[in-house]
């Protein structure tokens, strides 16, 4: 029976691990046959990560099988990571498979992430610290098989050979191929300059290309098992209903229909084929109680401000109050950001075979090892009975339906102990899912006579509701909450603790234009010194977790638009005011090169001549290092209003990027562009929406995604190369810019300002409106 | 009930209730990967196959409305050794993130240069603009459909 996806099942054979003879013999004891199926030899532990054959292993004909917790969600980290190894063990791209999050193959290298897998595998630690020990090693070995030093041997196209007797070689295959090294990871092994790169830098097109473009590509949703059912699930009809009872009869003489799952208020329908479960679960007759009731939407922002809340001070200098008493000016505005969702483009899907006191889960996650432990938890299983296979997904963003229906398929086949397959629907994905945070922001800030700031007040109320299950709170999405689980408590707490530790600007709560002083050390980017950023978590009606830069984008928001009004009150240029109050060098230096590059002409928006009918055009800009030490971005964005109907057309996006050292040049330009689009598009649009008993943004039509039928801007991207520094995330920047780029050209082009997103064309409109009132 | 279909030239049976949209008798029946669900309701594109020369949302298609037409899924124009010059044109521009709204982008984008080979920028904005990607991958996409379109005139 198929246990590892194909391209595993291709990686594991060309690097020798077909046969469990060979196995028990010489290659990485790891995985082998039992009762015809792949398995772990060892329940234990696997190798531990800090051994070198954790990660990499090399079979007889010199083929490379790399081993990753870090896997591809569309971002590129597949052919980044083979780059890699390609690089420091100097073997052809076309020579390494990567075998990508599969809990009994690879490192736990936690949740792929947070713009976090490049630096954790790309700085001097981890997979390229693995790469840099397998080459040394094979040098090594080598010297010993040659007779000369390896300061004599040169390493080319996986073979390593005499410098000045090129004829003396050896092939790694030969040196290592299907043995283990039994070597640890070491932390003196070098890694190979940037300037002796010859794989890493360069724009190697993407490995699954091909794949995709063909149709040949499997992702979870093709994933088939032998003997597989299908299985839809039942959800509550409103936010809160539990279940009073279910009526299987209802369809029991449905063609195909198998079993009617219940658990707790979980309620799922298992067919023979995935069109007879979804109309079996459509027609199931289920009695629930009425919801708990939802607070008004109208009146959202405003409760936010009146629930119980967790406090918490991100900075704290003590003098803000008395700085702004004693300020020339002070300025104060409040921003609004909704709930927005992931919206995956494919709905989620997971396929489960829960049979014998084992469980296998074909995932989409992006962390298995969390499914494999809280799945564990749900079925009643130990965690080495769990094997979780991660099979690539629809782009999640963040925690979209991966995880809830990896857990909705294993307690179907757990029910019916046979392989039961799940592919969400529309509406059970957008009504349920881990929105993204919405938020109300005050700000405020104090101004001396020369129009400086003096003091900065930042004061946010957000709601939060569950989130990543990590490894033991499956409560924290929706169906582990409906089998029974509760969500991560929530405990409010008032008022927050002073600062402690170092600065940490995680979440952007502090702007780029503070000091970011905590203790003795002053973390920040900027030189105001009168801080004081403040948070107010709220419990969420709705499940909440990471959506693509979580609270970064919408803290960022709220800080360049008002950055953009201070310039405006002072009649200051956007560009130089910004620059005036940073000190980091290298965020100043994105800020200026992004200008340059979109021929940007200094002058205090809006502009002077801006007309008060027609289409009205307009710059703006945003600036930000993502989560305080993650990457370096501007971006200016070009608009123009069409003051009629008060829709916005961007034209044209700049942006100027600092990541430190650049390994698929055109794979982050990728990034960069895919990431202002979707900035724009739920800067322009996405908002989710609900009424007094449940979430009504379901599908296409009420959640307002840009489709590809839009007038697309031109994106020009400034990559700044630092190959002596430290790599950074670089999928999260351009997002967290975009709607304050917009927002402030919209400002440029009318002196309108958008203080709330989506910027609808109604919203512009009133807002042009109150303009030509003032 | 038995229904046959002619699909990327080949002829199978299937035996079905014919109400069943032809989505899933291509993923499930006929195990074809190109097609995929992504809303079910016609909103998306990620379903949409090639039937007598137009781009149609199979999730919304009774499989019994398109029996003896000739269907072309995204498998059916190229393979990874031999793509297609549209799926060429793709990989040239390196024109797509996680790959699941292409199946939609680029059999839309076929079944318009297909019946209009000059399509105009506006004609294609037309044709795409009930075809989602969350990638928000639009330039890339844009160039490679303009690339396919002026192959023969580079």
């Amino acid at each position: 029976m198929k246990r590892y996806t194909r391209d595993a099942r291709a990686a594991l054979s060309a690097a020798g691990f077909s046969r469990r003879d060979f196995l028990k013999t010489s290659g990485v004891l790891i995985v082998g046959f039992s009762a015809g199926r792949l398995t772990p030899l060892a329940q234990g532990p696997r190798t531990a990560d800090g051994q070198l054959d954790s990660w990499i292993a090399i079979a007889a004909d010199g083929s490379v099988t790399v081993f990753t917790g870090k896997c591809e969600l569309g971002q590129g980290m597949q052919t980044s990571q083979t780059q890699l190894i390609a690089e420091e063990l100097s073997v052809p791209v076309s020579r390494i498979r990567i075998v990508q999050c599969d809990t009994s193959l690879t490192p736990d290298q936690g949740t792929t992430s947070g713009s976090q897998s490049h630096p954790t595998n790309f700085n001097e630690r981890n997979l390229a610290q693995a790469g840099a020990t397998a080459r040394e090693a094979l040098v090594e070995l080598a010297a010993a098989r040659l007779g000369v030093a390896a300061t004599g041997l040169a390493v080319a196209d996986g073979v390593v050979s005499v410098k000045h007797d090129a004829a003396k070689k050896i092939a790694y295959g030969e040196l290592v191929g299907g043995r283990k090294f039994n070597l640890p990871l070491s932390p003196q092994a070098r890694r190979k300059p940037p300037s002796e790169w010859k794989v890493l830098g360069t724009s190697v097109p993407r490995v699954d290309m091909a794949a995709m473009v063909t149709g040949e590509l499997e992702y979870v949703h093709n994933v088939r098992v032998p003997g597989m059912l299908h299985g839809a699930v039942v959800r509550p009809p409103e936010v809160g209903a539990t279940l009073v009872n279910v009526d299987e009869q209802s369809v029991r003489a449905l063609p195909g229909v198998v079993n009617v799952v219940v658990r707790k208020n979980f309620v799922g329908v298992v067919a023979e084929k995935p069109w007879q479960a979804m109309q079996a679960a459509a027609r199931l007759k289920a009695t629930w109680t009425p919801g708990s009731g939802l607070p008004s939407q109208a009146g959202f922002y405003d409760y936010l401000k009146t629930q119980p809340a967790r406090d918490t001070l991100v900075v704290n200098s003590g003098d803000v109050d008395q700085k702004l008493k004693e300020a020339q000016t002070t300025i104060r505005a409040t921003y609004f950001h909704p709930y927005q969702m992931h919206g995956s483009m494919g709905s989620s899907c997971a396929v489960a075979d829960v049979t014998d006191g084992r469980a296998t889960i074909w995932s989409s996650s992006q962390a298995v090892f969390g499914v494999k432990s809280a799945a564990a938890t749900m079925l009643g299983l130990k965690p080495d009975d769990v094997h979780v296979i991660f099979t690539r997904g629809s782009g999640c963003y963040g925690i979209n339906g991966a995880d809830t229906v990896s857990y909705d398929a294993a307690l179907m086949s757990q029910a019916v102990g046979r392989p039961v397959r799940v592919q969400l629907s529309r509406k059970d994905e957008m009504a349920w899912e881990n929105y993204g945070f919405a938020y109300v922001i005050d700000e405020r800030v104090g101004l001396d006579a020369s129009g400086g700031i003096v003091a900065w007040d930042h004061e946010s109320w957000s709601p939060s509701l569950g989130g990543r299950p990590g490894y033991n709170q499956p409560g924290n999405i929706v169906t582990g909450m409906l089998a029974g689980f509760p969500p991560a408590p929530f405990a409010a707490r008032t008022p927050a603790p002073p600062p402690s530790g170092t600065f940490n600007n995680g979440s952007n709560a502090a702007p780029s234009y503070v000091t970011g002083r905590v203790g003795s050390a002053a973390g920040g980017t900027g030189t105001v010194a009168s801080e004081r950023v403040l948070t107010h978590t709220i419990r969420s009606p709705f499940f909440t977790g990471p959506l693509r830069s979580p609270s970064r984008l919408q803290n960022t928001f709220a800080h360049e638009s008002f950055m953009d009004e201070i310039a405006a009150r002072v009649k200051a240029d956007p560009v130089a005011y910004r620059l005036r109050h940073l000190r980091d060098p290298r965020l100043k230096e994105v800020v200026s090169a992004a200008a340059k590059a979109a021929n940007w002409q200094a002058r205090p928006s809006p502009r002077s001549n801006a007309s008060r009918s027609g289409v009205a055009s307009g710059r703006g800009i945003a600036c930000c290092l993502y989560e305080g030490d993650n990457g370096y971005c501007a971006l200016v964005a070009e608009v123009e209003v069409d003051r009629a109907t008060g829709a916005i057309l961007v034209k044209r996006f700049v942006s100027a990027q600092d990541c430190g050292p650049i390994s698929t040049p055109d794979g982050m330009k990728n990034q960069i562009e895919g990431g202002a689009l979707q900035g724009m598009s739920r800067a322009l649009g996405e908002e989710v929406s609900w009424d007094e008993k449940k979430v009504t943004s379901i599908d296409w039509r009420t959640y307002h995604s840009l489709t590809l039928g839009i007038e697309v801007p031109t994106i020009e991207s400034v990559l700044i190369n630092r190959p002596s520094g430290e790599a950074m995330g670089a999928g999260e920047t351009t997002i967290t810019l975009a709607a304050a780029a917009i927002g402030n050209a919209v400002f440029d082009a009318t002196g309108a300002r958008l203080r709330q997103v989506p910027f609808t064309p109604e919203r512009v409109k009133a807002m042009l409106e109150l303009r030509i009132a003032d | 009930m038995a229904i046959t279909l002619n699909v990327n030239g080949r002829a199978h049976t299937v035996d079905v209730d014919p109400a069943t949209p032809l989505l899933y008798v291509l993923s499930d029946d006929l195990a074809l990967r190109g097609p995929k669900f992504g809303c079910g309701l016609g909103q998306c594109g990620a379903c949409t196959v090639i039937a007598r020369g137009r781009a149609i949302r199979s999730c919304v298609t009774p499989v019994s409305t398109v029996e003896g037409a000739e269907i072309t899924t995204l498998e059916g124009l190229g393979t990874s050794a031999n793509p297609h010059p549209i799926q060429k044109a793709f990989i040239d521009e390196q024109a797509a993130q996680c790959g699941f709204c292409l199946n939609g982008v680029i059999l839309t984008a076929k079944a318009l240069l297909d019946q209009n080979p000059k399509a105009t920028g506006p004609e294609i904005r037309q044709a795409m603009s009930g075809v989602l990607c969350r990638c928000f991958v639009h330039t890339r996409m844009v160039r490679a459909i303009e690339r396919y379109r002026d192959r023969g005139t580079r």
